[in-house]
């Protein structure tokens, strides 16, 4: 079982590169899009899941972005691997900081102080002129291991980069789900007291939690940052933040596919929006926005459970 | 573990891959991407006069109606079919929605781009996809100064020309100048435009000027009263600002209720497009600037003339700078494809285009900059008066491109603060 | 010798004395210029607070499709006195024209969106009420675009008709002023409401347990309609009153949204006087931070939010709420 499932693990992030490589570049450019702001969300969803919502995962996106940036184009230092590391070490370090504060709050509270510390960044960013302000800066092309791929090719590594994150990262996320911790979220959000009485720290749970999601949103920064090419504090905003909860809700929380599917279609249907309707593509998001919370509430991977239950029974 | 994680995103994927290939370019026409703001608050002042201008001017090249001695119909004998995408949404999303341009709708090349951030994320991208790109309206001077861009073109000046030509205005027809105060939008514009201002000041008074108060108020915040009580409580001789589009509608009209206007001299670099709405508000001896030799102090010529009777019978109001702006970048574009003759390749259509000088509806642009992708054209300003309640301008002042602009090769920071070697002024 | 330092201690006191009075002066107008600016900022947030800390201790949603109420309004206000100026007649009346266009399109818009989506929504999340009011805010804000266009619009007549007032040396627009006056009156009419009418102890009952209200006969659905559309209306308010002083473009609601959020949660969600104070604080911060830092004006607002979270988790006057057991 074993082995099988790692195996089919392998194919499946084989399956997913040849998809990239095979489909147009401007679709192959999405997919590693949505696959970064994927990443991002499943830390989204990984809160969700114990009750809170961060309107302020931009915050450690961004870092995650610039840690890249600033390591490519003012150290020189070019490896993926390295800037992965140092952009996780980044945001988990200003998550333990801010998580400290943060994680007493909930609700309400909890979604606009995450997002008044998310805004603050912003603020510092656009006061930096080293860093381009708000013009932000561009990002070099990455290498591995001594590896400096060609122009042509260096698309490729991001996309390989992406798929390998997401396999890594989903299937990490899906043993934690279904783990003691993992279920100790749900409980959270049911009932806090009686978690307490239980004997666990409510604090403790969530301040966990809270430190994944951010490791995750600066992995999934850095991607994004790496296949774009370029930052800025816009990354910071609550706007972006409020996209990853936008992509959460429209993929569901019962799976850790869900936030990749709500990506790629939220990617999807963006850009498809710009293309139509280039006048109203703000009146077709929130159209959909709405269809899907009054008729999926609970997200489009409710019709995928719904179909795989069908087809069970 | 099971993998039914990956079905839904391969399906979705597929499905998308396979109802949308690249459609197959028709040979007859141009495709021209064109990317400007259609929503949000640079939309009204900057995105739709620019698509307004794009409209007039393709209308005309497929014409054929163009003054002399622009002529032929279409660019490259093809009729030009613009493709619309609005430049809302940050570099990132700019970034993918120009390779859906490229990819998906084939487009043979695209003008775009008011957002400094967005021209200085597109240009690699545009490198990489091997596609003629023309930015019409951004300011920044770190796009050419940062790095060498084969497919890349900008056909107007930098901000920097605006505050380096502001400084020196003000600095010859301000008496007795001792103080400065500016008031300027938080972000990459407005923090440049300052910085450029004061440094050529510092550089021309060899440092004899005094900054009273430096006001960055955050951008479409559309309430300045009490950066316009800062502005009063500590007064200067000047007052600077780059405010642009609704902000200054705001700043105009808040200002100009609590008499800072008429008690403190005010600069607005990029003041035009307030002209046409709130003229009435603007008292006599305001210095207004237009980003270059567009609108009221464009040199006469048959295609401004053509541009200005043309623009407002269309669109019910005379055009202002990004109007001219993007005007300039399509005929740029045109030129350069007449230039290199007919069915020519790209790099021979960019062969054409470097070091290329040609006329727009502002006169002369010189495509002489980062390495002959980087226009420098004039710059003018001018005192606002009025005759008979006609909005006019007195002590008109013209300064030559090389005045302005940093030579070939410099960046624009360190050329001031050096001094502005080899600047050539009348 | 000693004559001679004599004569210099002289000197040198006067001059002390007079530059003591200049910075005195200085000091005084600086002072004076922040109370007023933070006042008159204030009193602006405050009008945009008001509508949306109500709708939230009612209803438990947090609208974010107020700023679309307010842009609204503002383009309804500067549209309707674009026209009645073009027309000619008394400026006077343009105030009422002002304020009444906004109030009927705020009306009729907060109807619109309460009976025709909202009320089938109660009782979810308070997180999905948000993007819900999101989604609605995306589409108004294509909604107003292709009503009203992308060119800006102006009302600027009645904010010069008033004149300006010179205190200390310093020009103000008398039109601010006004807002003070308005922003007061609305906290008072609020108050009076809330406190001293049946139906606003019926809110108030409403605000404090929903379902207690529900089981003592309230008619809450009705008092939820008449809540909304008082925000809506309210919102709409806000905007109108602001168009004079600025053009109306396309976007302007989207950048007061956060703003007045910051106000509400400083005060704590759901308190009218919680969003006065909160309004009071932000808008004197701001306006000191403009006069004394500039530089720190972009996240002064932020940073008082932080403060007062992290010394009072609920906000300032947060009205309590039972845990779960």
């Amino acid at each position: 079982m074993q082995t099988k499932s790692i195996l089919l693990l392998i194919g499946g992030a084989l399956g997913l590169f040849v998809l990239g490589l095979l489909v147009p570049e401007w679709l192959s450019y999405l997919m590693i899009i949505a696959m970064g702001k994927g990443i991002v969300v499943l830390g989204v969803v990984l809160l969700m899941r114990a009750g809170l919502v961060s309107f302020g995962q931009g915050l450690y996106y961004c870092i995650g972005a610039y840690v890249a940036g600033t390591l490519t184009q003012f150290a020189g230092i070019s490896d993926v691997l390295l800037i992965l590391l140092a952009s996780i070490a980044a945001s988990v370090l200003v998550a333990a900081l801010v998580g400290l504060l943060l994680c007493r709050y909930r609700g309400i509270f909890f979604a606009m102080f995450s997002m008044a510390f998310s805004m603050i960044l912003y603020g510092l960013l656009v006061r930096s002129s080293v860093l381009g302000s708000t013009d932000g800066f561009n990002v070099l092309r990455p290498s591995l291991l001594g590896w400096v791929p060609s122009d042509d090719a260096s698309s490729d590594l991001v996309l390989a980069v992406a798929v390998v994150m997401v396999m890594i990262l989903g299937s990490l996320m899906w043993l934690y789900f279904r783990s003691l911790s993992g279920y100790a979220g749900e409980a959270v959000r049911e009932n806090e007291i009686r978690v307490e009485y239980l004997g666990t720290s409510v604090f403790r749970i969530i301040y966990t939690k809270y430190l994944i999601a951010a490791a995750l949103a600066g992995i999934g920064g850095t991607v994004t940052a790496l296949v774009s090419g370029h930052v800025d504090p816009e990354m910071a905003y609550w706007t972006t933040s409020g996209e990853f909860v936008f992509i959460a809700l429209m993929g569901g929380t019962s799976h850790v596919a869900a936030p990749m599917v709500g990506a790629g279609l939220f990617e999807l249907l963006r850009t498809y929006a710009f293309a139509i309707a280039p006048y109203t593509w703000q009146m077709i998001l929130g159209s959909t926005l709405l269809l899907i919370i009054i008729f999926l509430p609970s997200g489009l991977w409710s019709l995928v459970s719904r179909f795989s239950r069908q087809a069970r029974g | 573990m099971r993998l039914d994680s990956l079905k839904p995103l391969s399906l979705a994927c597929a499905v998308a891959a396979g109802t949308l290939v690249t459609s197959v370019q028709a040979a007859e026409e141009y495709k021209l991407g064109l990317v400007t703001f259609l929503s949000g608050a640079a939309s009204g002042p900057f995105g739709i006069p620019a698509k307004n201008a794009a409209d007039l001017v393709i209308d005309a090249i497929n014409d054929g109606t163009l003054p002399a001695p622009i002529s032929g119909k279409g660019i490259d004998g093809r009729q030009i079919k613009p493709i619309y995408v609005d430049e809302a949404g940050g570099a990132t999303k700019q970034t993918a929605e120009y390779r859906n341009l490229v990819d998906r709708e084939g487009v043979d090349s695209i003008v775009g781009y008011i957002s400094s951030g967005d021209c200085l994320a597109i240009p690699p991208v545009a490198e990489e996809l091997k596609t003629l790109t023309v930015l019409f309206d951004c300011g920044t001077p770190r796009v050419f100064e940062e790095g060498d861009y084969k497919y890349v073109f900008r056909s107007h000046s930098t901000a920097s020309m605006d505050n380096i030509a502001a400084a020196r205005y003000i600095n010859e027809t301000v008496d007795s100048l001792k103080s400065i105060s500016g008031i300027n939008q938080n972000y990459s514009w407005g923090h440049d435009s300052w910085r450029d201002f004061t440094e050529t000041l510092k550089v021309l008074r060899s440092g004899d000027i005094e900054i009273t108060t430096e006001q960055f108020p955050k951008l479409f915040a559309g309430q300045y009263g009490a950066e316009i009580s800062a502005l009063m409580v500590k007064p200067a001789d000047v007052v600077h600002t780059s405010f642009w589009g609704g902000d200054t509608d705001a700043l105009v009209l808040q200002a100009a209720a609590r008499g800072l206007l008429e008690d403190n001299q005010m600069i607005f670099t990029a003041g035009e497009t307030a002209l046409n709405s709130l003229g009435e508000h603007l008292p006599d001896g305001v210095i207004i600037g237009a980003r270059g030799p567009f609108g009221p102090f464009a040199p006469e010529s048959e295609l401004n003339t053509w541009f200005q009777s043309e623009f407002t019978k269309r669109f019910g109001t005379p055009p202002t700078y990004p109007a001219y702006h993007m005007a300039q970048a399509v005929i740029g574009l045109k030129l350069a494809y007449d230039k290199a003759g007919a069915d020519a390749t790209t790099e021979q259509v960019i062969d054409a285009f470097e070091y290329m000088e040609f006329e727009g509806p502002g006169g002369k642009v010189s495509m002489n900059r980062g390495k002959g992708h980087q226009a420098a054209t004039e710059m003018v300003y001018g005192r606002l008066t009025r005759s008979n309640g006609e909005i006019g301008f007195t002590d008109v002042r013209r300064y030559a491109a090389d005045c302005v602009n940093p030579p070939e090769g410099a960046i624009t920071e360190e050329w001031i603060k050096a001094g502005m070697p080899g600047a050539k002024c009348d | 010798m000693t004559r001679h330092v004599g004569r210099a201690e002289l000197s040198l006191c006067s001059l002390l004395r007079a530059f003591g009075a200049k910075v005195w002066d200085v000091v005084m107008t600086q002072l004076l210029a922040i109370i007023i600016d933070g006042v008159v900022y204030a009193s602006w947030l405050f009008i945009i607070a008001a509508g949306l800390t109500l709708i939230y201790g009612v209803m438990r949603i947090l609208n974010m499709a107020h700023g679309s109420f307010y842009a609204i309004g503002a383009y309804a206000g500067a549209g309707m006195v674009g026209w009645y100026f073009s027309t000619g007649s008394v400026p006077w009346l343009s105030f009422a024209v002002l304020i009444g266009a906004a109030l009927i399109a705020g009306l009729f818009i907060g109807l619109l969106i309460e009976r025709g989506l909202l009320r089938f929504m109660y009782g979810r999340n308070e997180v999905v009420m948000i993007l819900v009011t999101y989604a609605i805010l995306l589409i108004l804000e294509d909604a107003i675009k292709l009503i009203w266009g992308v060119e800006p619009y102006f009302a600027y007549q009645p904010y010069s008709l008033l004149g300006r007032t010179k205190l200390a040396g310093l020009s103000f627009a008398n039109y601010d002023f006004m807002l003070i006056v308005v922003s007061t009156l609305i906290g008072l009419a609020l108050w009076y409401g809330l406190n001293r009418t049946r139906n606003g102890k019926l809110l108030r009952v409403v605000i404090h347990d929903r379902e207690i209200a529900q089981a003592l006969g309230i008619n809450v659905s009705r008092i939820f309609t008449i809540t909304f559309l008082i925000g809506a209306g309210l919102g709409a308010l806000a905007g109108a009153l602001t168009a004079p002083g600025l053009s109306v473009v396309p976007g302007i609601g989207i950048e007061v949204i956060v703003l007045a959020f910051a106000v509400v949660v400083i005060g704590g969600l759901g308190s009218v006087s919680g969003a006065l104070v909160g309004a009071l604080i932000v808008g004197l911060a701001r306006a000191a931070a403009v006069h004394l830092y500039p530089e720190v004006e972009l996240f002064v607002i932020y940073a008082v939010m932080g403060l007062v979270l992290a010394i009072r988790p609920q906000g300032l006057f947060a009205v309590a709420s039972a845990r779960k057991i």
